[in-house]
């Protein structure tokens, strides 16, 4: 490990390391606009110049330049700076002075720098350039005379979002970004280069020109769009939630966020439920809450245990709880999560979890995906496969071929194949060193998949010590719910799944925000819907009750691998509408036994001493002991539908929101709109 | 190059209808098999620059000009190479000897940078503006475009013009009419030095060893 000085100061650093890392380990900030940790490197903005010893006479681009030893490096002469005030003159030659209505402003790489770079006035009297603007599609507005050419979009499209549609075009000063022929970006993941931008040439559609950075409430959030769990900061101004946008968390999602997590805010103030509905006379009306407790509890009192609850997929754990004892109360145990009416087994909870972790599955060498869509269901789970595909790994599929962004070699559409692998793919799992599988939602629908996705961890012993000391665990299941380990962790299966539910036909079915559920069956039960949106599950409901959608309550998610993660409330719930929890809580007191908790703290309490696992964030440790499951024979050449049709309209909220029903007509149905002239 | 980027081009559909079949010629595909040949397998994207030159060659000649690369070109070489048609689309903007829109018979590159400036290139530019040629512009009858570039590389014979592939060198105003004259009659006139002078040797005869013209000749007793 080379020894270096930086200002003086000395200092080792991991072998490998430029020279601008150096400097950050020293604890000196370069100011960088090209660079970034998690893409290659370009080294064509030149801000970062630094004095390097021994060396050439001049600035040296620190981004660029690995670190030797006993090199001696000064961040701070004033040659480095009279270097970066140059540099800093000829980026803004072609930069507009148009700070005041730009989105960028306050949250401006080029703006902070140039306060302590910038020379104040400008030398330069000849012509400026300016650029048309692009379009990128629904979610990336352009203004591309701001554009730096940082080159920091492209790199990202090329290397993580695997989506090769960003490119820069001419040369010279003629040199523009643009997407393929102006085509909409057709990756899940666009909205990253938003954030990725330096400057205000790539910014929000949606939110352009809605608020100031310095006027938004910004509150840490967990995003429940998929299982994955995404660290998200939900900004806030008034009651309105502006923007969601990913905080940074390595095991999770890296710094991360697809474009349903971040758009499907705009659908947080649409088709919202503000006040309780009652069903009369077969047409659902406005009523108080009196009205529709009252209705409610007049059913329950006739059901008496026959009771059950289905939760959907975006709810919290201590809604889940809730709903949980009060159902208990009235003397049931009938709780479903399982929507779409899954059945696998769920006596041991590793044997449904994602126990490489989202993190471990880039270090597997040879990755089985049974029945799953990754890129749909899981998308940073798939820049992970894509991460662990660069750096050697080989990825077999069953299922139909989709593009995964990735070379994925296709087995076929056929889950048989799963007793029976081709030898390649056979040997390879066998000699690998870290081999995974993941099997989805499309593959557990099927009966005897679970016991023949099981049976392969022993036949390629998927469970081993892995050579640095630890334990890998290769078997994966990838759920699609946020709510999905939560549930499961409470409780929330029935062996048989929804169908089961069914056959004991529950008098009073309470459907927590479940929206895709088939509701045929309980055409005979009382239903009462308790949620936030106004979609399917509603639509069907005798009583509907307005509860709280993720950005408007405190709550615990446990994501696929079995993280505990904690979300806080950004805003207030509309109208009447109340958090969930509550809603359980008046209920109970009109059923007549009152659910033990008169507060959120003492809900957390009683749900922290039942489920101890909850009370600390982080990976909860499922023992592994799998399931011995009836192995059924898997009929030959059965197909493989994949859970997800249509993946910017998973669930009420993404529904509601007017950006991503664009992005799904526009990207997935190719249908074309027409640009308003400005 | 902003002027290089097509801007009056017909729409995507109206070039797809035209060129959405191109394919190599039997020739080409054989080129083409060499060319990629010279690459260590796996690296064949490296084959586009000539792969693109041949598609435009073969353009060329299939409509009697210079050739260009529509955007259904770009993207069959990029498909032949297995590469995003994003790469192949920058590569194609990138290089100004591809062009981006049509261009006539005869495709005349004027040297417009400072030492050719400085030897005349605004008469070789009036000379062509005489024949009505403009900047950007293809001739109504097809025959010439002309385009103003930045240095080729032959600065020592400046001022010059490329015209499709061969260099017109040490022009004045009247011998860049009298090349312009002879193309437009469909004569080639001789390539290279418009004066009387030996590719890039020295105009008044050689400078330096003059002694060393004709015979042999010792120099060492000059050597102080």
């Amino acid at each position: 490990m080379p020894n270096v000085k930086v200002d003086g100061v000395d200092i080792e650093v991991p072998a490998g390391a430029t020279i601008l890392q150096a400097c950050e380990l020293a604890g000196k900030e370069i100011p960088r606009f090209c660079y970034h940790e998690r893409l290659s490197i370009a080294g064509n903005c030149r801000m970062c110049l630094v004095e390097v010893k021994p060396g050439p006479p001049k600035p040296q681009a620190s981004c660029a330049l690995p670190v030797g030893e006993g090199q001696e490096i000064i961040t701070m002469s004033p040659m480095v700076k009279k270097a970066r005030e140059g540099v800093m003159e000829f980026l803004l030659i072609n930069h507009p002075l148009d700070c005041p209505i730009c989105d960028q402003g306050g949250e401006c790489d080029l703006q902070d720098q140039a306060i302590a770079y910038g020379r104040g006035h400008s030398r330069f009297a000849e012509n400026k350039r300016a650029v048309t603007e692009k379009y990128m599609g629904p979610v990336v507005k352009t203004i591309m005379t701001r554009c730096i050419q940082c080159t920091r979009c492209i790199r990202f499209a090329e290397e993580v979002a695997g989506v090769e549609e960003i490119g820069a075009i001419g040369r010279g000063e003629n040199m523009e970004i643009t997407s393929y022929l102006e085509g909409a970006i057709t990756s899940e993941l666009s909205g990253n280069v938003v954030d990725l931008c330096p400057v205000g040439a790539l910014v929000s559609k949606p939110y352009s020109f809605e608020a100031r950075p310095w006027e938004l409430r910004k509150v840490p959030a967990i995003d429940v769009m998929d299982g994955v769990g995404t660290n998200i900061r939900l900004d806030a101004r008034m009651r309105e939630v502006m923007r969601a946008l990913p905080r940074i968390n390595e095991d999770v999602n890296e710094e991360w966020a697809h474009d349903k997590t971040r758009h499907a805010v705009d659908g947080l103030l649409r088709n919202r439920l503000d006040r309780p509905w009652v069903r009369r006379d077969g047409k659902l009306e406005q009523a108080s809450w009196d009205e529709a407790f009252k209705a409610i509890s007049e059913v329950a009192k006739s059901a008496g245990s026959s009771v059950a609850a289905v939760a959907g997929d975006l709810l919290d754990v201590e809604t889940m709880y809730a709903a949980k004892k009060f159902v208990q109360s009235l003397g049931s145990t009938l709780l479903e999560g399982r929507q779409t009416g899954l059945s696998y087994d769920t006596s041991n909870l590793a044997a449904v979890n994602f126990n490489s972790t989202i993190a471990g599955i880039e270090t597997a060498d040879v990755i089985l995906l049974v029945g799953t869509n990754p890129r749909w269901e899981a998308t940073l789970v798939n820049t992970r496969i894509r991460k662990a595909v660069k750096a050697g790994a080989k990825v077999f599929g069953i299922g139909p071929e989709i593009d995964l962004t990735y070379p994925v070699e296709w087995l076929g559409d056929d889950l048989s194949l799963l007793s029976k692998l081709p030898k390649a793919a056979a040997s390879l799992l066998k000699d690998a060193l870290r081999p995974a599988i993941i099997i989805g939602a499309g593959a557990l629908k099927i009966e005897g998949a679970q016991a023949a996705s099981l049976a392969l961890v022993d036949q390629f012993n998927l469970v081993r010590p892995d050579s640095g000391g630890g334990a890998w665990n290769g078997y994966n299941v990838l759920h699609t719910a946020a709510a999905r380990m939560g549930g499961l962790m409470l409780g929330y299966a029935q062996p048989g799944g929804m169908a089961a539910l069914a056959t004991a036909a529950p008098k009073l079915l309470f459907l927590l925000g479940a929206d895709e559920a088939d509701l045929g069956p309980f055409a005979n039960s009382f239903k009462v819907y308790v949620g936030h949106h106004g979609d399917r599950g509603a639509s069907e409901a005798d009583v509907i009750l307005p509860g709280a959608a993720y950005s408007e309550k405190h709550g615990l998610y446990v994501n696929i691998e079995g993280r505990v993660q904690l979300s806080e409330r950004a805003v207030d719930p509309p109208g009447d509408a109340r958090e969930d929890w509550s809603i359980f809580r008046a209920l109970s007191q009109l059923t007549g036994q009152p659910l033990p908790f008169d507060n959120f703290a003492q809900l957390r309490a009683a749900l922290y001493s039942e489920f101890p696992a909850f009370a600390r964030p982080g990976l909860v440790t499922y023992e592994w002991a799998p399931p011995a499951l009836p192995t059924a024979k898997i009929e030959k050449n059965r197909a493989i539908f994949y859970p997800i049709r249509d993946f910017y309209l998973t669930n009420p909220i993404a529904r509601s929101s007017p950006t991503l029903q664009r992005c799904s007509a526009e990207i997935l149905h190719g249908q074309e709109f027409l640009e308003a002239a400005e | 190059m902003a002027d290089h980027l097509p801007n009056s081009l017909p729409s995507i559909e109206e070039l797809r209808a035209r060129w959405g079949a191109f394919a190599f010629t039997s020739e080409n595909e054989k080129q083409a098999k060499v060319v990629i040949g010279r690459y260590p397998p796996g690296r064949q994207h490296s084959a586009i620059i000539p792969l693109f030159d041949l598609a435009q060659r073969q353009i060329g000649a299939e409509t009697n000009t210079q050739g260009w690369l529509p955007v259904p070109v770009i993207e069959y070489v990029a498909a032949y190479l297995g590469m995003p048609y994003m790469r192949a689309y920058e590569v194609a903007t990138f290089y100004t000897m591809f062009n981006l829109a049509p261009v006539g018979r005869y495709h005349v590159q004027v040297c417009g940078t400072t030492p050719c400036m400085l030897r005349g290139s605004d008469d070789v530019l009036q000379a062509c503006y005489k024949k009505g040629l403009k900047k950007g512009e293809t001739t109504p009858d097809g025959l010439f475009t002309l385009s103003e570039v930045e240095c080729l590389g032959a600065c020592a014979n400046a001022p010059m013009v490329q015209i499709n592939d061969d260099n017109y060198e040490d022009l004045t105003l009247k011998s860049m009419t009298a090349i312009l004259n002879a193309l437009a009659k469909g004569e080639t006139p001789p390539p290279g030095p418009q004066v009387k002078r030996q590719t890039s040797a020295p105009l008044d005869g050689p400078l330096t060893l003059p002694e060393m013209v004709n015979e042999n000749h010792d120099y060492r007793g000059t050597w102080a």
